[in-house]
C-alpha cells in the first residue's frame, strides 16, 4: 500500500510541479467564466447568465476538453517510463504491476478532480455571487452534479489513457491513439448514431426509441451529456442527441454509477493488460 | 546468513518466440563476491539479469536467488535484498537527485534520510537539490548506483554500470564494491569494456550466442586456454644469436623496433624459457605478461578464428 501511495503523490507532485493542475484549473475557470459572460452576449444582452444556463453550455464545451486533457495526461504514463528505462527499474522493487499502475491513475484522478473542483468551483461561485444566487441550493445541487460527472468524466479517460498507455511500446504511437480515441469517442461515436438513426428513419420505430437510450451508454462522453444536458429543465432544447432520451428513462444515480463502472472497467482492463506486457 | 549461493542458475533457457536467448546456462555465484558477466551484444547478459530479477521467467530450468524464486510468492521479499542498476537509465529529468532517491527509497520501504545518505556515499550530495536534467552522465550513473544501494541489498546486478564514469571515478566505484564485498554483499556487474575489469572483478562469466562459454577466476580460465604468455625481453644481442635460445617449435619470436623481442610462451614451457633466458648474455630486462582479458574473451567468443596475441 505505502508503494501505491508512494507512486501517486509522485505523479501529484508532477502534476503541480508541471503545471497541470494549475493549467487544467484556469482552463476550467476561464471557460465557465467567459460563457456565463458570452452567453447572453449571443442573445443580444450583456452581464452574466444565470448559473444554470452557464453550466448547459459549459457541458457541452467541457465533454471535448476534459478527454482530452485526461488523454494527454496519462498516455505517456507506463510507455514513456518504459522508454526511459524506469519501467524495468520500477519492476525490480517490491512493487507489483497493479500496485504501480494503480498508483498512477490515482494521481491522475486526484490531479483531475483538484482541477476540476477548483477551476469550475472557484469559476462557479464567481459566477453565483455576480449574478446573486449564491443562496439558491438547488443551483449549487445542480452544479455540484455537474462537477462530480465532470470529474467521473475526467477519471473514465484517464483510465483510457493507461489502458493505451500499457498497451504501445513508442510513446508516439500511445499520442496517436489517444488522439484517436478522443476523436471516436466526442465525434465519430455521435455521428455514427445519427447516421443510423437518419439512415433507418422510420424503420426503427419503436424499437428505436428504446435501444437509443442504452446505445449512448456505450459511450462515456455521451453519458456525460446526457447526464448534464437532460436533467436541467432548460437544457431541454440544447441537448441535441442526447434529449432524444427521456429524463426518465437514466436517472442521475444510474449515469453516475455508468460513469464510475466504465472508469472502473477501463481501469481493470489496462490492469489486466499490463500485467501480460512484455519487459 | 543464508547458506544459500547468491545466484544458482540450473540449465536455463529463454525463447523469444523463434528467437532463443538463452540455452542451458548453468552457474553458481556464491555470496560475497564480484562477477564480471562479458559477452558482446546480443549475447544474453540482460536476458540472464532480467531472470535472475524475476521480470522474466526461464522457459526451461531453474532460477533461485539467495535461495528464492524470483517470480511467484517469494518475489516481494527477495526484491528487497537486491539492487539493480539498469543500463542506460533516465532517471526523472525534473526531479532533484534527492527526491528521485527518496521516491525509490519510499518505494522500497526505505527511511527518506537513507536516501540522503546514500547521495553522500555517491558524492552527490552538494548536487542533491540540482534537478536531474542537469546532471552529467556520470552523475546520473552514480545517482543509479545510489539507488541500487537503497536497502542494503545482498546482492547487487549492475548492468554496464561505468559506462560514463571517467578513471577516477571507475576506480572509485569498484573500491565501493569491493568495500561492500567486503561485507559480503555479491555483485554480478555486466561489462563491454573489457580492458582494466580484470582488476576489479573476482570471476567472469562468459557468454555467447546464449550460452555459457566459460566461467571462473582468470587463472582458471587461463588454465583451460592454451594462450600463450608473452615475454618481453630487452637487451643487446648479436644478430642471430637469439634463435639459438628458441630452438623450440611451440615457441615464437617477434622482433620489435628497437632490437626488443617478444616471445609468445605456452603456459607450460613458461619457466624452462625463463630460466635459459636468466642465464643469457645480453638480457638487460624480462617482463612477462600473461594472456589478458581480451585475449581469453576472443578466445572463447571465436574458438575457430586464428589464435590473438596479446598486445
Amino acid at each position: 500500500m505505502t508503494a501505491l501511495f508512494a507512486v501517486a503523490a509522485k505523479e501529484i507532485r508532477d502534476g503541480l510541479r508541471n503545471r497541470w493542475v494549475v493549467a487544467i484549473a484556469l482552463i476550467f475557470a476561464f471557460l465557465a467564466i467567459g460563457l456565463a459572460w458570452f452567453g447572453p452576449a449571443v442573445s443580444g444582452t450583456v452581464g452574466f447568465a444565470p448559473l444554470a444556463t452557464t453550466i448547459v453550455s459549459l457541458s457541452s464545451l467541457a465533454v471535448f476538453l476534459i478527454p482530452l486533457i485526461a488523454l494527454m495526461l496519462g498516455y505517456d504514463t507506463v510507455v514513456g517510463e518504459d522508454e526511459s528505462g524506469t519501467l524495468t527499474l520500477l519492476l525490480t522493487y517490491p512493487i507489483s504491476r497493479l500496485q504501480l499502475l494503480g498508483g498512477k491513475f490515482l494521481g491522475h484522478a486526484a490531479i483531475l478532480a483538484l482541477s476540476t473542483v477548483l477551476g469550475f468551483g472557484a469559476a462557479g461561485l464567481l459566477i453565483a455571487a455576480l449574478t446573486q444566487q449564491l443562496d439558491s441550493a438547488a443551483l449549487w445541487r445542480e452544479f455540484g452534479f455537474f462537477i462530480l460527472t465532470a470529474t467521473l468524466l475526467g477519471w473514465v479517460f484517464a483510465a483510457m489513457a493507461c489502458l493505451i498507455s500499457v498497451s504501445v511500446t513508442e510513446k508516439a504511437k500511445a499520442a496517436g491513439l489517444a488522439l484517436v480515441v478522443w476523436f471516436g469517442a466526442v465525434i465519430v461515436f455521435d455521428l455514427a448514431l445519427l447516421g443510423l438513426l437518419v439512415a433507418t428513419r422510420g424503420a426503427v420505430g419503436e424499437l428505436g426509441r428504446v435501444v437509443l437510450p442504452y446505445l449512448l451508454l456505450l459511450n462515456p462522453a455521451d453519458v456525460f451529456r446526457v447526464a448534464n444536458l437532460v436533467g436541467f429543465a432548460p437544457a431541454r432544447s440544447y441537448a441535441g442527441l442526447a434529449n432524444v432520451v427521456a429524463a426518465d428513462t437514466l436517472s442521475p444515480a444510474v449515469l453516475v454509477a455508468v460513469l464510475a463502472g466504465w472508469a472502473a472497467l477501463t481501469f481493470a482492463l489496462a490492469a489486466w493488460r499490463f500485467q501480460r506486457r512484455n519487459i | 546468513m543464508t547458506a544459500a549461493p547468491a545466484i544458482a542458475l540450473e540449465g536455463i533457457g529463454r525463447r523469444f518466440g523463434a528467437l532463443t536467448a538463452l540455452n542451458g546456462v548453468s552457474l553458481t555465484v556464491p555470496e560475497g563476491q564480484i562477477w564480471g558477466l562479458l559477452g558482446h551484444n546480443g549475447a544474453g547478459k540482460t536476458t540472464m539479469m532480467k531472470l535472475v530479477l524475476g521480470l522474466l521467467r526461464p522457459s526451461t530450468g531453474t532460477v533461485r536467488v539467495l535461495g528464492l524464486t524470483p517470480t511467484g510468492p517469494e518475489a516481494g521479499a527477495l526484491r528487497r535484498r537486491i539492487g539493480y542498476l539498469p543500463e542506460a537509465v533516465a532517471f526523472y529529468d525534473d526531479l532533484s537527485g534527492r527526491e528521485a532517491l527518496r521516491y525509490f527509497a519510499r518505494l522500497k520501504g526505505r527511511p527518506a534520510r537513507e536516501a540522503d545518505g546514500l547521495l553522500e556515499r555517491v558524492e552527490l550530495a552538494a548536487a542533491a537539490d540540482r534537478r536531474i536534467k542537469t546532471y552529467s552522465k556520470g552523475m546520473r550513473q552514480r545517482l543509479g548506483l545510489a539507488q541500487a544501494l537503497l536497502g542494503d541489498p545482498r546482492l547487487l546486478l549492475l548492468d554496464e554500470p561505468t559506462v560514463g564514469l571517467d578513471p577516477i571515478a571507475t576506480g572509485r566505484f569498484y573500491q565501493l564494491l569491493r568495500d561492500l564485498r567486503d561485507q559480503g554483499v555479491t555483485t554480478l556487474l555486466s561489462s563491454h569494456v573489457l580492458p582494466g575489469i580484470e582488476r576489479h572483478v573476482d570471476r567472469v562469466a562468459i557468454l555467447g550466442g546464449g550460452r555459457l562459454l566459460a566461467s571462473g577466476t582468470m587463472e582458471e580460465l587461463r588454465a583451460a586456454t592454451p594462450l600463450p604468455v608473452s615475454i618481453r625481453l630487452c637487451g643487446t644481442w648479436p644478430p642471430g644469436q637469439w634463435q639459438d635460445l628458441v630452438s623450440d617449435p611451440r615457441i615464437s619470436v617477434r622482433r620489435h623496433a628497437a632490437g626488443d623481442l617478444e616471445i609468445l610462451v605456452p603456459a607450460g614451457g613458461k619457466l624452462d624459457l625463463l630460466r635459459q633466458l636468466m642465464a643469457a648474455e645480453g638480457v638487460a630486462d624480462i617482463s612477462l605478461t600473461p594472456p589478458g582479458l581480451e585475449a581469453l574473451y576472443a578466445h572463447f567468443c571465436h574458438p575457430d578464428s586464428p589464435r590473438r596475441e596479446t598486445p
